[in-house]
C-alpha cells in the first residue's frame, strides 16, 4: 500500500475585500503588529507550512470614490515578513511583489535579505502587473501593455533569478587568519541584457539559505500556466472542487516534463474559505450567517455595479437585479480590483445570474450571495479535515491556502480541531521535519 | 539630567574599520544573520542609547568613498537595512531604528509605507536616513539611468522626502472609524490624494499603509557640505555631520538649519587603558594595509576622553553623537560599558529612557496632519 500524500496548508491574512469581517466583534486590527504575530504563530503552532500576505499598491475606488466598505490599509509585505521572522521559527513567510513597479536588483535584494534574517523561509509570489491607475503612484506609471505582462514577469523573474545565482554559497569563508573574506573576489558578479532590462554588476546579497527564496505563481491562463510549469515551485489555483481541481492539476503537472522537472516540483494550492461547527448543520448555519455579514445590502450594490458598469445606488438589493443590461465596455466604476475582470462576459453572467434569481426566486443581495465567495470547506471538523484529504488524495490539489474570514483569530478553531484530525490521519506533520520552507514543501535546492 | 547629548550608534558590518573582520571577538561568518544584528543592538538597547542605524548600499561595496574594487580581504555582501531593523524590531523595546535607504534609484511609495510599517512594529520608534546615490555600480545595478550630478540627485532626494512625507500624512489619524450602522470601515473623507507632481517623478496617492504611529517618523541625511546642508534643511529633522573638531562644530552649526537636531558622526576606537586604542588602530591598519582614514573624524582614546570631547563639542551646539564603532562588537561595548557610565556618572546621560518614541527622544513634537481640516 502506498503511503497518503502529505497536505501542505498555509494560512493567508486576509487583505482587502469582502472575505474579511471586520465587524465582527472578534474582529482585530489589520495594521498592528500584533494581530500578524497572532495569526503567525496560530499557524506555526498549527505546523504550516507558511503564513501568506498579498499586495495592493493603490486604494480600490468606485464611482470615482475611494472604497469604503471594506477593510482599507494594509502595512508593508517585506516589513511585516521581516518582523515576523523574528517572532516564530519554522512557518514560512510569502509576500506577493510585483514585477512591473519594481527593479530586479531590488526585489531579489529584498528577498535574499528576508531569506537570510528568516533563515530560510522566504517565498516570493510573482504577479505581473496592474493598470495604470496603481501605476499613478510609482516613478515608471503603468506603462506596461497587456501583452508584455508575463515576458516582463517572465524576464524579471528569471534576472532576479540570476543575480541570486550570482553567489555559489561558498564564497564566505571569513577566514581571520588568513585575511580571506571571500574565496572568490569576484563573487556576486552578473550581467544581463534583454529587451526588458540591461543590467550587469555585483549582486550585493551572498546566497541564503534556500538558494533561491521558494517562487509561487497564480497564473491561470495558458501562458500563466505553462510560465508557472517552467518557474514556480508553487501555484495557488482557483479550483478548490473536485471537478475543477483534477483537470487543473493534471494540466499544469503534465506541463512539467517538457522543462525537466517532475510532478513533486511543483505544490498546487487553491484558496480556500471554510465555517466549522459543531455538527455539520451548525456549520451550515455558521456559513449563511458569515455570508450575510460578507454581503451587506450595500456590499451587494457596490458589487452588482462592478458587474453592471454603473451606477446603481438607488437600486433595492431587496428587489430584483437590474432589469437592463451592463454596459459594455471600459471599467467605468471600479477601479484598482482584479476580480471584476473575471467576468469576461458581462451580458452572459447576468442573464445567468437572472436565470438563477428566477429559478430560486432570489432578490439581488441573495443572487450576490449565492454566486460569489461561498466557503470552501462548511461542516464539522471531521467532515471538513475529509474533504480537504479527499481533495488531496485524488489529485485535485497538494494542500489549501487558508482564508479566515475574521483576523487574526479566525484561524485558532481550525488549528484546534482540524489540524489534529489531518494529522491522525497521517496525512499531515505533527513536527517540521526540516527548518527552511523548501524543506516544508518537499523541494530540493536549486 | 537634561543637559547631555543623545548617543546613537551607527552599526556597519563587522566595524567601520576594514580589518575591523579580523579582531578576535568579531563574527565575520555571522553578519548576514538575524543573532548577529539582534546582539548588537539590544546591547545598545540595554544602555539606553536613543537609536541605532544601519547603513546600506545598493551594491557590494565595503567603502562609500572609494572606487569599487574586487577584494576578497575585506566584509563584502550586506542585507537590506530596513529589513533588518524590522527583524530586530520585536525583540526591542525601546531603542531607535534608523535605517538608510538610496532614493535614487527607489520608489517612494514603497520607502513610505515601509517606514510606517516599521513605525507600527517599533511602537514609534522608526526613522528613516534618505541617501543619494554617487556610485557608478548602483547605476549599472538598475539601469535605468545616467549617474546624475550631486545638485540635480539632492533636488531630487527633497521632492523625494516631500513624497513620503505626504504619503504619511495622507490618512489621518482617526480616518479608520468601523462604523458598523453605515457598515463604512473607513471616513474616505479623511483619506487624501497627495497629488505630488515633480520634475522626476509624480505620486497620486494615498498610502496604501494608515498613518505611522508617530505621525510622521524623523528623517535624517548624513551631510558634509553647503549644498547637502540645504537638502537636510529642506527635507530632514536630524542631520548626521562631520566637524573635525570643535572650530568646526561652531562653523557646521551656523551652516545648518536652526531647526534640525545636529547629530556630529564620529569613528571611535575606545580602549581603557590609555595608549591602548590608537595601538590598536594602528595595528588594525596594518593588518588592512593602509592608515583607516573617514569622512568624519576618527577618534582613538579611553572613553572618559571620548566624554570629554562628546561634552566639550555638545556645548558647542550639537543635539548629540552618532558613534561609528571601529571595530563590532569590542567599540560598541566600550560605548556602551565604558562610555555610558562615564556620562552617567557627570550627570550627563540618562538612567532610563524618558519618551517612548524617537520622536519623542529628539524633542520633536507628534506633527499635525496636513491635510486634516
Amino acid at each position: 500500500m502506498t503511503e497518503p500524500k502529505q497536505i501542505h496548508l498555509a494560512a493567508h491574512f486576509p487583505g482587502v475585500n469582502n472575505t474579511t469581517v471586520w465587524s465582527d466583534p472578534e474582529a482585530g486590527s489589520h495594521i498592528e503588529f500584533s494581530s500578524f504575530v497572532k495569526l503567525a504563530q496560530t499557524a506555526e503552532r498549527a505546523k504550516f507550512d507558511f503564513f501568506f500576505l498579498a499586495e495592493g499598491l493603490r486604494l480600490r475606488e468606485q464611482n470615482g470614490l475611494i472604497y469604503d466598505l471594506d477593510v482599507v490599509g494594509r502595512p508593508d509585505t517585506f516589513t511585516v515578513l521581516s518582523a515576523l521572522a523574528a517572532v516564530t521559527e519554522r512557518l514560512g513567510l510569502a509576500g506577493t511583489i510585483n514585477s512591473t513597479f519594481n527593479e530586479p536588483l531590488e526585489v531579489a535584494r529584498q528577498f535574499a535579505s528576508l531569506d537570510h534574517l528568516s533563515a530560510g523561509r522566504a517565498a516570493w509570489n510573482v504577479v505581473t502587473s496592474w493598470d495604470a491607475f496603481t501605476g499613478e503612484n510609482f516613478r515608471r506609471g503603468g506603462f506596461l501593455p497587456q501583452d508584455q505582462r508575463y515576458s516582463r514577469a517572465e524576464t524579471f523573474l528569471r534576472t532576479a533569478w540570476e543575480l541570486f545565482d550570482s553567489w555559489r554559497g561558498d564564497e564566505v569563508v571569513a577566514d581571520k587568519a588568513s585575511g580571506r573574506f571571500l574565496s572568490d573576489a569576484h563573487a556576486g558578479a552578473f550581467s544581463h541584457h534583454d529587451r526588458h532590462f540591461t543590467i550587469d554588476g555585483r549582486f550585493p546579497v551572498p546566497r541564503g539559505p534556500q538558494g533561491r527564496p521558494v517562487t509561487i505563481q497564480a497564473g491561470d491562463s495558458d501562458e500563466g500556466r505553462e510560465f508557472a510549469a517552467a518557474t514556480a515551485d508553487a501555484i495557488f489555483s482557483r479550483y478548490g472542487t473536485l471537478e475543477t481541481g483534477q483537470p487543473f492539476y493534471r494540466d499544469v503537472k503534465g506541463r512539467l516534463k517538457k522543462y525537466g522537472r517532475t510532478p513533486d516540483q511543483l505544490v498546487i494550492m487553491p484558496a480556500a474559505t471554510f465555517a466549522l461547527g459543531d455538527s455539520d448543520a451548525d456549520a451550515h448555519e455558521k456559513a449563511h450567517e458569515v455570508r450575510l455579514q460578507q454581503v451587506s445590502e450595500q456590499t451587494a450594490i457596490k458589487f452588482l455595479e462592478q458587474l453592471w458598469n454603473t451606477d446603481l445606488s438607488e437600486h433595492d438589493p431587496n428587489g430584483p437585479l437590474p432589469d437592463f443590461d451592463p454596459v459594455v465596455g471600459e471599467d467605468l466604476i471600479s477601479k484598482g480590483r482584479a476580480s471584476v475582470r473575471m467576468y469576461r462576459d458581462p451580458l452572459a453572467t447576468a442573464k445567468e445570474w437572472r436565470q438563477l434569481a428566477e429559478a430560486k426566486n432570489l432578490t439581488a443581495r441573495e443572487v450576490v450571495i449565492e454566486v460569489t465567495g461561498r466557503q470552501t470547506f462548511i461542516g464539522s471538523p471531521t467532515t471538513v479535515a475529509t474533504a480537504i484529504n479527499d481533495l488531496v488524495q485524488n489529485d485535485a490539489a497538494d494542500g489549501f491556502i487558508l482564508v479566515p474570514h475574521v483576523t487574526p483569530g479566525g484561524l485558532d478553531e481550525f488549528a484546534d480541531t482540524v489540524v489534529p484530525l489531518l494529522q491522525d490521519r497521517g496525512v499531515f506533520r505533527t513536527e517540521y521535519a526540516g527548518t527552511t520552507l523548501r524543506d516544508h514543501l518537499g523541494l530540493s535546492q536549486p | 539630567m537634561a543637559g547631555g547629548p543623545l548617543l546613537a550608534v551607527a552599526l556597519e558590518g563587522a566595524g567601520w574599520h576594514p580589518a575591523a573582520w579580523r579582531e578576535p571577538a568579531a563574527r565575520p561568518a555571522e553578519l548576514l544573520t538575524a543573532g548577529y544584528w539582534t546582539d548588537l543592538v539590544q546591547e545598545a538597547e540595554a544602555a539606553k542609547l536613543d537609536f541605532v542605524t544601519f547603513e546600506d548600499f545598493l551594491s557590494l561595496r565595503t567603502d562609500a568613498r572609494g572606487p569599487f574594487e574586487d577584494r576578497a580581504d575585506v566584509v563584502q555582501g550586506r542585507l537590506d537595512a530596513v529589513l533588518i531593523a524590522s527583524r530586530v524590531a520585536p525583540l526591542t523595546s525601546r531603542i531607535g531604528l534608523v535605517p538608510t535607504a538610496v532614493v535614487t534609484h527607489t520608489e517612494p511609495f514603497h520607502l513610505s509605507k515601509a517606514i510606517a510599517t516599521l513605525d507600527y512594529i517599533s511602537g514609534g520608534r522608526a526613522g528613516v536616513r534618505v541617501q543619494v546615490s554617487r556610485h557608478e555600480e548602483e547605476y549599472r545595478n538598475f539601469g535605468r539611468r545616467e549617474p546624475a550630478d550631486a545638485a540635480e540627485l539632492f533636488d531630487e532626494a527633497a521632492d523625494y522626502v516631500e513624497v513620503l512625507r505626504r504619503l504619511w500624512d495622507s490618512w489621518e489619524d482617526d480616518a479608520e472609524i468601523r462604523d458598523v450602522a453605515t457598515g463604512r470601515f473607513v471616513d474616505r473623507e479623511k483619506l487624501h490624494y497627495i497629488d505630488f507632481e515633480g520634475r522626476w517623478f509624480s505620486v497620486k496617492g494615498p498610502s496604501i499603509t494608515p498613518r505611522p504611529p508617530q505621525g510622521q517618523p524623523p528623517v535624517a541625511a548624513l551631510a558634509h557640505n553647503d549644498r547637502a546642508y540645504r537638502l537636510a534643511g529642506q527635507a530632514a529633522d536630524l542631520v548626521y555631520v562631520t566637524p573635525r573638531d570643535r572650530a568646526d562644530v561652531a562653523k557646521i552649526r551656523a551652516a545648518v538649519d536652526e531647526r534640525l537636531r545636529v547629530f556630529a558622526d564620529l569613528v571611535v576606537f575606545l580602549d581603557d587603558k590609555p595608549g591602548a586604542a590608537a595601538d590598536r588602530k594602528a595595528r588594525l591598519d596594518d593588518v588592512a594595509g593602509a592608515e583607516y582614514s573617514s569622512d568624519a573624524h576618527v577618534f582613538t582614546g579611553t572613553p572618559a576622553e571620548l566624554a570629554d570631547l562628546l561634552l566639550d563639542w555638545h556645548a558647542a551646539g550639537l543635539t548629540g553623537f552618532r558613534l561609528r564603532p571601529g571595530a563590532l562588537p569590542d567599540d560598541l561595548t566600550a560605548v556602551t560599558r565604558g562610555l555610558v557610565p562615564e556620562l552617567r556618572g557627570r550627570g550627563a546621560f540618562r538612567h532610563d529612557y524618558a519618551a517612548a518614541t524617537l520622536r519623542g527622544r529628539l524633542g520633536l513634537p507628534r506633527p499635525a496632519n496636513r491635510y486634516a481640516a
